[in-house]
């Protein structure tokens, strides 16, 4: 099911969440909508639930206009941040909850089977008759994604799926969610402010600042040419700098920067822990701080001007507090400062 | 000698053994003295001069009708009371609309004020002099001094009961379930009765009890609406006091007695209904500890 946002406008009381926003999912499609908290991407995806209601602008699920029809009608399945799980209800009778209330009759053999294909689905088999309170965070999450499946739903919404659960369930969970995707091909839409998670999950990742989107694109293209400093800033760790071009060449903190697509006038150049060279280059540094982690050396270096940049080394990098060395800025993304 | 050790040092939490055992023993006595010993003496005074004596009180026609309307008065009261709180409260907690803040304020009202004043108040709206008095004498409608208006004035005073219970809980839930339930196509009466209400059961009971003691129990509000017509429109409660006036001291206290027993099977009731509920297919109490299942994911 294709799904397409036209100038979708939403406000809370006097504050306004979503502006004029404008996507299109294609059929299939596994979309990420990223940003920090307030950014408006969960009202975006109630709207798209029909839990919210849009103050203007149009909703189509194919080509039917959708902004109207309430949620109950409307066919998606909805993963909630903290599952929603009815407590007084067993996993299977949570999972068999869409299908009994549903306008499509279905025979008490229909419904158990479908629970034990669902259950099966999601890795559960034999919990069944636990209760919500019973089991772990990650099953509690897969319990609700089976809840939703359970009413063929065109649309699956997810509304920070993995927030509330620890890094290894939430890679595993990441990587799982993905293969059934792959296997159902459902349109699936999900929230999240964790650009980790966008990138490693979704086909296309949608990047929203205060209710607007402001980048979208394959985790490669917003990577690789994010358009903003909010976006560079917001996938990742980068270190800002800021100084005068002229002809391709930034001048910063005693040293030098390549900027080559730049005009010239006052930039600012966002730099990330890969992208310097130690020992190269003209840009002075002294370490100021080691923090060792498992795969490699993290650098703190303090420049000419105080800025502090952080820099990735390998493991077996002989370095400590005190030393002076020149840096070299490999790649970067520079923007020119209005 | 750790042992020892480990035996003369205070609690980490909480207090020393001495303050812990005085503050135990100061509530068990002020209990006994303040709560139980009254109750006892009821019983012991209504059947002072033998069962006989008390049973032909309890036999007496006025006695009999009024228990009889203070049973009716709270079979009318604490249902409608019960879906008026279920109503309000589900509107305070899963709406948003004007005048919800004033509304919370509204179903308080009866806590601060005193019943007597409500019932002065029932007075003038459906009195002879009041507001809708003389409409009401001109269609035959008796509200007033009959059983209508003892059931007002009790619905007045208990109001808030319910309500009061189920709205702390129903914010805490918040609207996660019930939007889950209609996103999984569940109409608004199914998401009621198997979402909603499931989760609010123990709360409501509790509050339907509280209800029902204080509708049996209520004087000030209904002794004014009510005339105190022996043998027409007094409940247990009015009837107590009039028999105390007469010097009946037995029969004061075997009706007394008879309210007592009713408050007592109210709460023997809720206690049976919560541990029926909390055996049945071993379900856990909403409000139990959660228990962390090991992580079984690959």
């Amino acid at each position: 099911m294709k799904i397409t946002l036209d100038t979708v406008v939403k406000t809370f009381d006097t504050f306004r969440a979503v502006h004029g926003v404008s996507l299109e999912i294609e059929s299939g499609e596994l979309i990420a909508l990223l940003g920090p908290s307030g950014s408006g991407k969960t009202t975006i995806l109630r709207m798209v639930a029909g839990l919210e209601y849009a103050d203007s602008g149009s909703i189509l699920f194919g080509d039917k206009d959708a902004t109207d029809i309430p949620v109950r009608d409307r066919g998606v399945g909805f993963v909630f941040q903290h599952y929603a799980l009815f407590p007084h209800m067993t996993v299977a009778e949570n999972i068999a909850f869409g299908m009994k209330v549903s306008k499509r009759k279905r025979s008490r053999e229909e419904i158990a089977t479908r629970v034990t294909e669902l259950l099966a689905l999601v890795r559960l088999e034999g919990l069944g008759d636990r209760f919500p309170t019973q089991i772990s965070g990650g099953q509690r999450q897969r319990v609700a994604l089976a809840r939703a499946l359970a009413v063929d739903p065109r649309v699956l919404l997810l509304d920070e799926p993995f927030g509330a659960l620890d890094a290894n369930v939430r890679r595993d969970l990441r990587r799982w969610l993905r293969e059934i995707h792959d296997q159902l091909g459902i349109t699936t839409l999900f929230v999240t402010h964790d650009q980790e998670e966008a990138l490693d999950l979704a086909d296309r990742v949608v990047i929203l600042e205060q209710g607007r989107i402001v980048q979208e694109g394959t985790p490669e293209e917003v990577c690789r040419r994010p358009n903003s400093p909010f976006v560079t800033k917001f996938l990742g760790d980068a270190h800002r700098l800021v100084g005068p071009v002229t002809s391709g060449s930034a001048r910063v903190a005693g040293g030098t920067v390549a900027v080559p697509s730049l005009p010239d006038g006052q930039a600012e150049i966002f730099v990330r822990p890969a992208d310097l060279s130690w020992g190269e280059g003209d840009i002075p540094a002294e370490v100021t701080r080691v923090i060792d982690r498992p795969d490699g050396r993290r650098v703190v270096v303090r420049l000419e001007d105080g800025t502090t940049l952080e820099l990735d080394m390998p493991p077996e990098t002989r370095i400590e507090k005190g030393d002076r060395q020149t840096l070299r800025v490999r790649r970067a993304h520079a923007f020119p400062l209005a | 000698m750790s042992k020892y050790l480990r035996k003369a040092k205070p609690p980490r939490v909480g207090d020393a053994p001495a303050v812990r055992r005085s503050l135990i023993a100061f509530v068990l006595l002020v209990g006994a003295v303040l709560i139980l010993a009254p109750l006892v003496v009821i019983f012991v005074q209504a059947f002072s001069q033998g069962f006989s004596t008390f049973a032909r009180t309890i036999a007496q026609p006025d006695t009999r009708h009024a228990i009889f309307m203070t049973v009716a008065t709270a079979l009318i009261a604490v249902p409608i009371n019960t879906a008026f709180g279920i109503a309000a409260a589900w509107a305070i907690t899963k709406f948003d609309f004007p005048g919800k803040r004033l509304l919370t304020v509204v179903i308080e009202i009866p806590f601060s004020i005193s019943p007597i004043v409500a019932g002065v108040a029932y007075l003038f709206v459906y009195g002879l002099q009041g507001v809708f008095g003389p409409a009401l004498q001109a269609a035959d409608i008796k509200i007033l001094f009959a059983l209508p208006g003892i059931v007002l004035a009790s619905m007045f005073v208990t109001a808030p009961f319910v309500a009061r219970e189920l709205i702390p809980l129903m914010q805490a839930q918040g609207r996660d379930l019930e939007e889950a339930a209609t996103s999984l196509g569940a109409s608004g009466w199914r998401t009621f009765f198997s979402v909603t209400l499931p989760n609010i059961r123990w709360a409501m009971l509790y509050g339907v009890v509280l209800c029902n003691a204080r509708v049996m129990g209520e004087f000030g509000a209904v002794s004014v609406v009510s005339g105190n017509i022996r043998g027409q429109t007094n409940t247990l409660p009015l009837h107590v006091e009039l028999l105390y006036h007469d010097y009946q001291t037995v029969g004061a206290f075997a009706a007394a007695s008879i309210l007592t027993a009713l408050a007592l099977v109210t709460i023997v009731a809720k206690v049976i209904l919560e541990h029926q509920g909390a055996g049945r297919a071993g379900r856990p109490m909403l409000a139990g500890p959660a228990v962390e299942a090991k992580e079984t994911h690959q």
